[in-house]
């Protein structure tokens, strides 16, 4: 499994590299969105981890152009937001599940990612 | 109450709101920096159980990460207590260089959002003013909002705090001329009150498209 993990908090994403590449999973990462996309465009990722509050631009509105350079891609979003209403619509525009509340539990978004690559929903 | 006082409660709500959630947010991310380091060395304690060398190194440099986010979230929480605490007194003698200092740093990630870097020009000295301290967090937090859209292309607003003959000002710059509409739109009827309620005008530097913003310096209701 190829990861591209987006956060601007530098340190986030390169400790949870290390920990997945721990877990035997192959993890990139990039601080702006202009760093996603110029990874995305030289190296094929099975799925990105998007913070959904990134500097200029929202995740949602990357992944829109990151599936433009790579159509098979799945995503799952993260945010450091709290209040229902943003995670109503967040886990609608994410798809049901894909959306997860910082800080993350490894072991879940490792599960997640799984899943979004396999296509098929969490059991309950 | 009049409208103008009407209109100070309403934007001063959502200014507290505005803060707050920007703070948590702050919160939030360094909360899940930590989480991630801590993460980490639960896991290398794994490895390490597990009979695989561990550099002590990397476990160092893991402690020094987690103290440095502590750090983070301490100065966070200060500037959040520092902000509460200025509807304290409505009126009050303050450092005008301090209240633009905590403004710009919880300005920091609004500005960051917006891809904008602030740099903060300290005064050399102290520059005591009597205001209306909530009223002036602000009204320098609707100058910067303000500074942020139209900041150059370099996206680098500095703001400098001086003390001058019977008033003191902050000046922004970074900022593109004010033409045509955005002249008109910037100081808006909202800042006007704030500029009537502390006795303070705005002065735009056509040349530079500085923006300059004059305080009376013992405003008291």
């Amino acid at each position: 499994m190829r990861v591209l993990l987006v956060d601007d908090e530098e340190e986030l994403v390169t400790t949870l590299a290390e920990r997945l590449s721990l877990r035997g999973i192959e993890a990139d990462w990039a601080s702006s969105a202009e760093q996603a996309l110029s990874k995305v465009a030289a190296v094929s990722y099975d799925v990105a981890v998007l913070d959904v509050k990134l500097p200029k631009i929202s995740g949602f509105a990357l992944k829109k152009r990151l599936e433009e350079k790579a159509p098979g891609m799945k995503f799952i979003f993260v945010t450091g937001h709290g209040s229902e209403e943003d995670f109503r619509t967040g886990s609608a525009e994410a798809g049901e599940g894909y959306y997860l509340m910082k800080p993350v539990n490894i072991e879940a978004l490792v599960r997640k990612m799984d899943q979004a690559i396999r296509g098929t929903e969490e059991q309950p | 109450m009049t409208w103008e006082w009407e209109v100070i409660g309403k934007t001063g709500f959502q200014f507290f709101g505005k803060i707050l959630a920007s703070v948590s947010h702050e919160i939030k991310n360094a909360l899940a920096v930590m989480n991630e380091n801590v993460g980490l060395l639960s896991d290398l304690a794994e490895v390490a159980e597990k009979g695989r060398h561990v550099d002590p190194s990397r476990l160092k440099t893991q402690a020094e990460r987690l103290a440095k986010q502590v750090r983070r979230t301490d100065g966070i929480v200060r500037n959040m207590n520092k902000f509460a605490h200025s509807v304290d007194e409505f009126s009050k003698r303050v450092d005008l260089g301090e209240v633009l200092e905590l403004v710009c740093a919880l300005s920091a990630r609004p500005a960051s959002m917006r891809g904008v870097t602030v740099t903060l020009e300290p005064p050399a000295d102290k520059i005591p003013i009597t205001t209306l301290p909530f009223l002036l967090e602000n009204l320098l937090w609707l100058c910067l909002d303000f500074a942020f859209d139209a900041a150059k292309d370099d996206k680098a607003v500095t703001v400098r705090a001086e003390a001058t003959k019977g008033s003191a000002r902050v000046t922004f710059s970074g900022i593109k001329p004010s033409t045509g509409e955005r002249a008109e739109r910037f100081p808006g009827e909202r800042e006007k009150v704030f500029l009537s309620a502390l006795d303070a005008e705005i002065v735009p530097d056509e040349g530079s498209g500085a923006l300059v913003l004059r305080i009376a310096t013992n405003r008291v209701l």
